[in-house]
């Protein structure tokens, strides 16, 4: 019985202080709070929206640079070399990918992560490098095929590209 | 916004916490969208693969140069371009609302919330109309038994070929029934469509090709016909995405406003369907490139 008494008081004593702590923290924390044993180091989102406003600007901007190439291909059509209309089109490729790495890095708040998370999401994605280059010179490969008549008469494809020429104003 | 202060040395792997600092419903939702990128990455290269197979692909200014309530008028890229601002307005606003969130603004999570849903709305309202206009499209090209014909763009039907030399197309011309006849000349007297249509009707296949050569029409070759499959299927797939955001949007709105978050004590899910959002419109970057830019 002796025993019982300080540990019932010590154990009134803690409902006490952690009630004073839901109150403490009602009162300083305006901002969100994650009881989650995931999350060992709260992000700190104390900042405006001076970023989000200026990531607008920068998609905008990228955007209307795209477009403008864009109308460059259109405009330009048949009076550009092909070597200038695909590094045209690799330029519109490489803003895309800039456009997407402000969506994901800042709207999407990977940026904001720690390392080991973002790894094992841009990670895999290596796998679009080969994907992409292996499909897409398969599609040459095909094209090709399609005018050599399968390689069996290769000086036809000097007339097939021509005769491609002729009918694409 | 802002990054997480932690200290340095912090042994992620030593156990008793997630190595990853994030909940298991976000570290499930980036691995769901990361499976969509590659669901989404492999629909695109395929369209890559097959439009690299071949000569002749549509040209996208051809294709997509008309704007609502613009009649003909010839504006490539316009209309997409409304588009893809629309979408990543919509993100603008998503993101506010999870910055709202954070600073567990329930009002202002509300205002942006209901800001996104309008602007994936619109978008939806964009994609209706292009879509209708592809389908009820009216384009004069040649068939493979040589004769003109007036087509929709649709999964079955591309006359988005090469251009028809005039000889080719006096050819064929003279090859095509007098119906198609009639419904080409009825093309040409856009506005007035069913009094024209009546007085083409009238007329012998000659006046009618007198009358279609004069007019300086454009017609075509028709072109591969996996254009419509995969333009349809892909902006389908993305619509689709788009409409179930929207849905997903409008459902947190609701729990928002009931104030299921604030009692929660965090604005957590907005982050997650604000990850989906951000997804819809990180995906509508890479279809806006391969279907409409290059």
């Amino acid at each position: 019985m002796g025993v019982c008494i300080p540990l019932l008081l010590s154990g009134l004593i803690k409902i006490q202080k952690l009630k004073f702590k839901k109150f403490k923290f009602k009162n300083i924390m305006s901002a969100q709070h994650f009881d989650n044993p995931e999350i060992t180091f709260q992000p700190d989102h104390s900042g405006g929206t001076g970023k989000i406003w200026k990531i607008f600007w920068v998609l905008s901007i990228l955007t209307i640079v795209e477009l403008a190439l864009g109308y460059f291909l259109y405009l330009q059509t048949g009076k550009i070399s092909n070597a200038v209309g695909l590094s045209t089109k690799i330029a519109i490729a490489l803003l895309t990918l800039a456009k997407a790495y402000y969506i994901v890095s800042v709207f999407m708040h990977l940026g904001d992560e720690i390392r080991n998370f973002i790894m094992t999401i841009i990670v895999p994605l290596v796998l679009f490098v080969w994907f992409i280059i292996a499909f897409l010179a398969d599609g040459n490969s095909w094209k090709n095929l399609r005018n050599t008549n399968a390689g069996s008469t290769p000086n036809k494809i000097e007339q097939v590209q021509k005769a491609g020429e002729a009918t694409h104003h | 916004m802002g990054s997480t202060t932690i200290p340095a040395g912090t042994k992620w792997w030593n156990g008793g916490k997630s190595p990853f600092n994030v909940s298991y419903g976000k570290v499930m939702m980036w691995y769901f969208l990361m499976s969509d990128a590659f669901t989404f990455g492999a629909f695109l290269i395929s369209y890559g693969t097959i439009r690299f197979s071949v000569n002749n692909w549509a040209d996208p200014n051809h294709v997509f140069n008309s704007f609502p309530f613009a009649g003909h008028a010839n504006l490539p890229l316009a209309f997409v371009s409304l588009m893809t601002f629309i979408l990543i307005f919509s993100s603008v606003t998503m993101v506010l609302a999870v910055h709202e969130g954070h600073h567990m603004n329930k009002k202002g999570v509300e205002k942006y919330m209901i800001m996104t849903i309008i602007g994936g709305a619109a978008f939806l309202g964009c994609q209706a109309w292009e879509w209708t206009h592809l389908l009820t499209g009216e384009h004069v090209a040649m068939l493979g038994d040589g004769t003109l014909s007036v087509l929709p763009t649709t999964v079955k039907m591309n006359p988005w070929g090469a251009d028809l030399s005039h000889t080719e197309m006096m050819a064929a011309l003279q090859k095509t029934s007098h119906e198609q006849l009639v419904a080409i000349a009825s093309t040409l007297h856009h506005g007035a469509e069913a009094a024209g249509h009546h007085t083409a009707s009238t007329l012998t296949n000659q006046q009618l090709i007198e009358q279609i050569s004069a007019s300086g029409l454009h017609a075509t070759h028709t072109g591969p016909i996996a254009f419509g499959g995969y333009f349809f299927g892909i902006t389908g797939f993305h619509g689709f995405h788009v409409f179930s955001g929207v849905i997903i949007n409008i459902v947190m709105y609701l729990k928002t406003k009931l104030g299921h978050f604030e009692q929660r004590g965090h604005y957590e899910m907005i982050e997650k369907a604000g990850l989906y959002w951000h997804f819809v419109d990180l995906v509508w970057v890479f279809v806006f490139l391969c279907f409409y830019l290059v």
